[in-house]
């Protein structure tokens, strides 16, 4: 049934998408595929080929390279991608510290760069380029989303992120909205495992709630100590720390979690229910943020390609920026230093029968935008 | 509070340390015996965090999944000695870097080819669920102190086996002179394997005790590796007492670091510069210890005379 489900899926967006372009179109997908951090680059891979896959056209092709999460290797591959393989548009980075190696050189070469995830502040405001697109998020989004929503139930919260660039960032993110007073404020080692420190002083501090970033393993170590510390004030967190990527591995702790995100399973609209039965049935596994995010890029990517030709590049940037596309996250457009005006959620960890999922329990922004978009000059 | 506290990171500390002794300990037998410099220590560390997820995933018994770590990490070990370590003795240190070096790659994509790319599920078993309170009103996680009481068993069991038994008189013999008591009829090819499967099986049983604090993840096993390379370098490299002392300077140094010193600097500045500066300083602080270590005792604490 599924399988029948999906056929008739791939049918349906061949038969909207499937017009010829004016040019071929060459995309490189750089994204983390080995290591650690391999898990948000397989789905970013796998949302990504999911949208290629449906939209079934010839004159489109993708190029896949691993960059081990290691920023030197994705400015060797990108080098190779522009020089070599002559691709149109570059994209797929997942880690912030990778994007700021490889994008500014790459749109100073006059080639498109599309983000899939990484959304560093440098990027956004006195660093924003025409080519340079970010179809995710800017990174203080979720932070920011989170700090607002703390305001109704809290007043007195523990903030903890690894010390580098995007941790900051996001306690940054976190305090620009967020009235109450903080019980404590820690930045961690990155790639720390043990939080057992970290945990005593959360139960000493006196604070009614727990803000964290930490993204991958580094919160999946944090949730399960923490959860059997026999700590029980209520956690919360950017929706990266409850991906779907990441719950199996937390178990149970997770559930009731509060979190932030711009997308989530049961986002109600057309283009999220199709996506989320088509990925299931592709991959056999539910999608993450990743996932969703990429899929939507590419998804972005074809909308212009079908508008204007890649080598016109002023015709295709003035498509791009029309995001004239079917989002799975709904409204999607962009604000004036190509970042997204988006919706951001608050959604809460449940359990469905085996597997865990989130589920939206609020809106914390309508229409959001970013922090540093005046300060970006292009318009 | 404040006295419970203090007491909650040194316990802390100290658990951190006793599960670096695991690794450390392998990690300097292999050294002190076959003078092998083994890089891929910390894939055997994952491959026994694998392995427990993997069996407590299929049995639910946490139990079993530990003895499975054990076998595992110790049949991995014997496996890479026979077929790669074995030809890496008479080469020179660069060569051993080398070839382990390649060792944790075949490993890691190994083991993604296996498990996938998402981390795995591993939790603490019932029976050591819950706490335990401590002076001054905190309490203390029962599953960590059930850590440190294994650490503690494995170092007795280490001391015994290495100054009591036959096995331990050979080991010693091996290390201060391997020529000779291959001259006096000791199978040292089959000591060698019995030594690398040994240490090997220690760093198993260390990555699924922490498994079921951590994410079980491809990969998991080098922030460790060179936690534990800083243990034996500070506790005098081939020495198993040296590695104990190491490990629980490293664990409690590190701990209480990350502790005290942004509360130290909030004295001098602002909170929120105090907090980045402190995590900054807290996370070179073992370096700087090993630094001064080294400065005052180049062999390390307790260098093994040659």
């Amino acid at each position: 049934m599924r399988k029948l489900i999906a056929a008739g899926l791939v049918g349906l967006s061949m038969g909207v998408s499937g017009m010829a372009f004016a040019d071929p179109l060459k995309i490189g997908v750089i994204t983390t595929l080995s290591g650690g951090g391999a898990g948000l680059g397989i789905d970013t891979r796998d949302g990504f080929m999911l949208a290629i896959k449906q939209a079934n056209n010839p004159e489109v092709e993708v190029v896949t390279e691993d960059d081990g999460q290691k920023p030197e290797l994705a400015v060797q591959i990108a080098d190779k991608m522009i020089q070599s393989d002559q691709v149109d548009i570059l994209t797929g980075i997942v880690w912030s510290n990778l994007a700021m190696a490889v994008v500014p050189s790459a749109v100073a070469q006059d080639k498109f760069y599309v983000s899939t995830n990484a959304g560093p502040s440098a990027l956004a405001g006195a660093g924003c380029h025409q080519n340079y697109f970010n179809a995710a998020y800017q990174n203080d989004n979720f932070h920011e989303a989170m700090g607002q929503y703390a305001n109704q139930d809290y007043k007195k919260t523990f903030i903890l992120a690894p010390n580098y660039p995007a941790g900051t960032d996001s306690l940054n993110g976190f305090k620009r909205y967020y009235k109450g007073e903080l019980a404590g404020e820690v930045y961690t080692q990155v790639g720390q495992t043990d939080y057992a420190a970290e945990i005593a002083q959360i139960r000493s501090s006196g604070a009614d709630s727990v803000f964290f970033f930490l993204p991958g393993g580094m919160g999946i170590a944090f949730m399960k100590q923490y959860a059997q510390s026999g700590v029980d004030l209520p956690v919360m967190g950017p929706g990266f720390s409850f991906s779907q990527d990441v719950l199996p591995a937390i178990g149970d702790a997770a559930v009731g979690a509060k979190n932030s995100a711009t997308w989530s399973k049961d986002l109600d609209n057309e283009a999220n229910k199709k996506f989320v039965e088509a990925f299931q049935a592709e991959y056999n596994r539910l999608p993450s943020i990743y996932a969703v995010q990429a899929f939507d890029a590419a998804n972005l990517i074809l909308s212009a390609a079908a508008k204007a030709s890649v080598t016109d590049k002023d015709a295709f940037r003035a498509a791009l920026k029309e995001a004239d596309f079917a989002s799975v996250r709904g409204k999607f457009k962009f604000n004036t230093n190509n970042h997204p005006i988006q919706d951001v959620y608050v959604r809460e960890v449940i359990k469905e029968g085996d597997v865990l999922s989130n589920k939206i329990i609020a809106t914390a922004f309508t229409d959001h935008g970013d922090a540093y978009a005046e300060q970006c000059a292009m318009q | 509070m404040q006295t419970a506290l203090f007491i909650e990171q040194l316990l802390n500390g100290l658990q951190l340390g006793v599960m670096l002794f695991l690794m450390a300990a392998g990690l300097t037998l292999i050294f002190g015996v076959m003078g092998l410099i083994n890089l891929a220590h910390g894939s055997l560390y994952m491959v026994g965090a694998f392995a427990c997820a993997a069996v407590a995933a299929a049995t639910g018994s946490f139990w079993l999944g530990l003895a499975a770590s054990l076998a595992a990490a110790a049949a991995a070990g014997a496996i890479v000695e026979i077929l790669v370590i074995r030809r890496l003795y008479e080469r020179d240190h660069l060569d051993q870097v080398l070839a382990t070096f390649a060792l944790i790659l075949i490993f890691s994509e190994g083991t993604r080819w296996i498990f996938g790319s998402f981390p795995l599920y591993l939790d603490i078993p019932p029976l050591l669920q819950g706490s335990v309170p401590l002076p001054g009103g905190s309490r203390y996680q029962l599953y960590r102190l059930a850590i440190i009481g294994v650490g503690v068993a494995v170092a007795v069991g280490l001391y015994f086996l290495i100054a009591r038994t036959r096995l331990g008189m050979r080991i010693r013999a091996g290390e201060s002179d391997r020529e000779m008591i291959g001259a006096l009829g000791v199978d040292i090819r089959t000591l060698y394997t019995v030594v690398f499967a040994l240490g090997a099986a220690l760093a198993g049983l260390a990555g699924a005790l922490v498994g079921a604090l951590q994410s079980v993840q491809v990969g998991m096993g080098e922030p460790v590796l060179i936690l534990a390379f800083v243990v034996i370098v500070i506790g005098g490299i081939g020495s198993i007492k040296g590695a104990l002392v190491g490990a629980v300077i490293v664990g409690v140094v590190d701990t209480m670091g990350r502790f005290l010193l942004p509360q130290l600097f909030t004295l001098v500045m602002p909170a929120s510069q105090a907090t980045t500066v402190g995590a900054a300083l807290a996370s070179m602080l073992i370096y700087i210890v090993m630094a001064v270590i080294l400065a005052v005792r180049p062999q390390g604490l307790f260098a093994v005379q040659r």
